[in-house]
């Protein structure tokens, strides 16, 4: 056995990895993993915390999603404390998530991936990075800066705080929203979806197109995929039960309180992150020829579960999708794209929940009393499925919680994807720079 | 020339990389007059060689270092101390860089006990032994403060830090300053609510209800959260959360502090602290349920947090 190649830090994600590839004496691929550095412990470090204090705590697992966290988090303390909050809570919740969701759909495309993408895959590395993008295209990058800031600014502008939030509670919100501040934000949520539209536009006729091939060769695995839909089988972020689909795209539906039943987690000793798999395909095999219970979640696993997207404009992006890659789509490059469908949904949904009467309501939080209790909240985050699972005493303190992150789902699919690249474009011991990018391309795109 | 910069980060969650972001429009001004030669969220420079087959993890040379995330493993640490070595000043970014931060919490318990819940006790997971592969860093007896390992030159406490002392800090150093602090004053003296230094005492009330104001009204019509009877950490936190204008971003959204900008000074000890301004408004500090994790949420670091000797046999 002969070299290890080591890409240390693995870049432009939101995590902390690293890649071996290590080849035979031939110079061909042999094994590649993807370790995964970190561990904080939340899972201990939560015993004994006041119910009521999680979702404010647990949103710092992630700086770039605490509002997935941080919404979770809320749904497994109302069920905890055995409330329902009130439509307008809920429509507040919503509301705040989409928001939010576009300013981090904004951040992956242009900041992290487009660079792959505009720059180009073996552009040097000094250039290709998001201040290449502002010499390259100075009047886009302009504006992507300032629309990823607004969504923050107008999440600020009513909650408080967009990193961390402290909004929303077991039975509700902090404090309801006036027609004042209703008037001020509809028109910049139009701005949004003006700008996703020109976003998904741009992509399809200038970066797609010329990366057909890459699109086609980086990164495919065929595995199934987990994500969140309403009864009507529209995709949905907030709310709604779990579909998990086999790669032949038949499925399952189930709640997502019973996701001990489907979901099991395997632990490796060579990651700190779980690898999460379909319990009744089997023991998990994440190997390239015979992979068993590997799914994957997160943007192109949601568009490809779902029947239909909820509102119009992502539908007609849908059709377009599905005409063109079926259901399921296979292709790992194309996370990229259903983001930026996603994306479009996203500000939709803002603009049409700004445009419902009920959301300046003043019924915003139901009491609540600390019993005894096991409650599961779901939602699904920009990075895919998201549980938390707390049980506390009869003084509503937590003594046991369980997480399973959007990321940590995929971490088997993306030890495949990374195999599969590695093998593409490391031969006979020949590799350069732009090859040892386009195994990281295969990471990027599930926006880990 | 652009001052040469690195940023990584430790044990974070990259909410502080996005607080850069949130600088806005103005970073497109700002870019240009630096030059990222280590970035991990944004530019593709590797510690070991491009192409992956260096031996020694390798730190540029910048001027300017910036971490965020406390020290968690060897790796970080490993880290930490290498661009010590290559940077003239260091900035610890956010409270878990400075205070050790929400995952510092995790000083309550041993190692161990962290590891053993983790893979042996999580409903979903098949019990396995810790993850030992040398491929992962071994943790470091506690989750520390970047000064707990290395010299710090500047601080920016906070959790997000706010744009706005990330862009003055920043530009101190580029106008040839050497030192840039927050002024010592609490949230309590940026706070606009009404104070009458009194409550309707008893105990410190959970937080299972909103706080009592009227929507319509802005906060300066509003009483304080104290006095309404429920714990807020104003009083013994650092002011800035909200940048140079605005209101601090928790009352903001009606909801209490919980200490994300650490203390005010070096040296202050915050419970202690806190403990007394509830009773000052006449709250009993005892009756606060999950008293000592509550009051150093962000701040476990520095031995604030630590390992409690088992309670002796009745």
């Amino acid at each position: 056995m002969g070299k290890v190649i080591n890409i240390q830090p693995v870049t432009r994600i939101e995590g902390h990895a690293k890649v071996a590839i290590t080849l035979d004496d031939a110079g061909n691929v042999a094994d590649t993993k993807l370790h995964v550095q970190t561990l904080r412990g939340f899972e201990k470090f939560c015993e004994g915390r006041p119910v009521e204090e999680m979702p404010r705590t647990v949103c710092h697992i992630c700086g770039i999603c605490p509002w997935a966290h941080h919404l979770a988090s809320s749904k497994a303390a109302d069920a905890c404390f055995g409330v329902t909050p009130p439509p307008a809570a809920v429509k507040l919740r919503r509301l705040m998530q989409s928001v939010a969701y576009v300013s981090d759909k904004i951040l992956h495309f242009y900041f992290l991936a487009a660079p792959d993408f505009v720059i180009g895959p073996d552009a040097d590395y000094s250039v290709r990075n998001v201040v290449g993008i502002i010499q390259a295209a100075p009047e886009i990058a302009k504006k992507v800066v300032h629309m990823r800031h607004l969504g923050a600014q107008m999440i600020e502008a009513f909650a408080g705080r967009s990193i961390h939030p402290t909004f929303s509670l077991p039975g509700g919100v902090s404090k309801p929203m006036t027609e004042a501040e209703r008037q001020k934000m509809l028109p910049l949520a139009q701005e949004l979806l003006e700008f996703s539209k020109f976003s998904i536009k741009f992509a399809k006729e200038n970066v797609f197109p010329k990366y057909l091939e890459a699109i086609k060769s980086i990164g495919v695995i065929e595995v199934g995929y987990l994500g969140t839909v309403r009864e009507d089988g529209a995709l949905d972020l907030y709310d709604g039960k779990l579909r998990l689909m086999k790669p032949d795209g038949s499925y399952d539906d189930f709640a997502y309180d019973q996701y001990v039943d489907y979901i099991g987690e395997w632990v490796e000793p060579w990651s700190y992150q779980k690898f999460p798999y379909a319990k009744k395909w089997g023991k998990l095999n994440f190997s390239l020829d015979n992979p068993v219970g590997v799914y994957r979640v997160n943007t192109l696993a949601r568009i490809n579960v779902a029947d239909k997207m909820a509102t119009p404009l992502a539908q007609a992006e849908l059709e377009e999708f599905r005409a063109a890659f079926g259901r399921p789509a296979h292709y790992t490059l194309l996370y990229h794209y259903a983001r930026l469908i996603e994306l479009v949904q996203c500000a939709e949904t803002a603009v049409q929940l700004l445009q419902d009467p009920e959301i300046t309501s003043r019924d915003i939080r139901v009491p609540i009393t600390p019993r005894a209790a096991r409650g599961i909240g779901c939602v699904e985050a920009p990075r895919g499925t998201l549980i938390h699972d707390y049980t506390c005493d009869e003084q509503g303190l937590i003594t046991k919680i369980n997480l399973i992150v959007g990321t940590t789902h995929n971490n088997a699919a993306m030890n495949m994807s990374v195999e599969q690249a590695a093998k593409q474009f490391i031969k006979a011991g020949k590799y350069d720079q732009g090859s040892l990018n386009k195994v990281e391309m295969a990471i990027r795109a599930y926006d880990p | 020339m652009a001052v040469k910069v690195v940023e990584d980060w430790l044990n974070a969650c990259s909410g502080c990389e996005i607080s850069i972001l949130n600088i806005g429009d103005p970073l497109l001004d700002i870019l240009p007059a630096l030059e990222f030669v280590h970035i991990t969220a944004l530019v593709d420079h590797k510690f070991f060689g491009q192409l992956g087959d260096g031996v020694t993890m390798d730190i540029p040379e910048a001027v300017v270092g910036i971490v965020s995330g406390g020290v968690r493993n060897e790796e970080q640490k490993h880290e930490l101390e290498e661009i010590r070595k290559k940077v003239k000043f260091l900035i610890s970014l956010g409270s878990c860089a400075c205070h050790g931060g929400v995952p510092a919490q995790a000083n309550m318990w041993k190692n161990d006990e962290i590891f053993e819940k983790v893979f042996r006790h999580c409903i979903s997971s098949t019990p396995a032994p810790n993850p030992e592969d040398p491929s992962v860093p071994k943790w470091t007896p506690t989750c520390a403060a970047v000064d707990e390992v290395v010299k710090v030159d500047i601080a920016i406490p906070g959790c997000p830090p706010h744009p706005d002392w990330i862009v003055e800090a920043i530009s101190a150093l580029l106008a040839g300053k050497t030192a840039w602090s927050l002024p010592e004053r609490s949230v309590c003296d940026t706070c606009p609510v009404i104070r009458e230094q009194k409550s309707g005492g008893g105990p410190v009330k959970r937080w299972l209800e909103n706080m009592e104001f009227n929507p319509e009204e802005g906060l300066e019509k509003m009483r304080c959260i104290n006095e309404q009877g429920y714990l807020c950490m104003g009083p013994v936190t650092l002011a800035g959360c909200a940048g140079k204008t605005g209101v601090p971003r928790c009352i903001q959204a009606r909801t209490p502090c919980r200490g994300c900008f650490g203390p005010i000074r070096k040296g202050a000890r915050p419970m202690v602290e806190m403990m007394g301004a509830l009773t000052s408004v006449g709250l009993d500090p005892k009756s606060l349920v999950d008293r000592r994790a509550m009051m150093n949420r962000y701040i476990g670091g520095h031995g604030f947090l630590t390992v409690l000797p088992p309670r002796p046999a009745r």
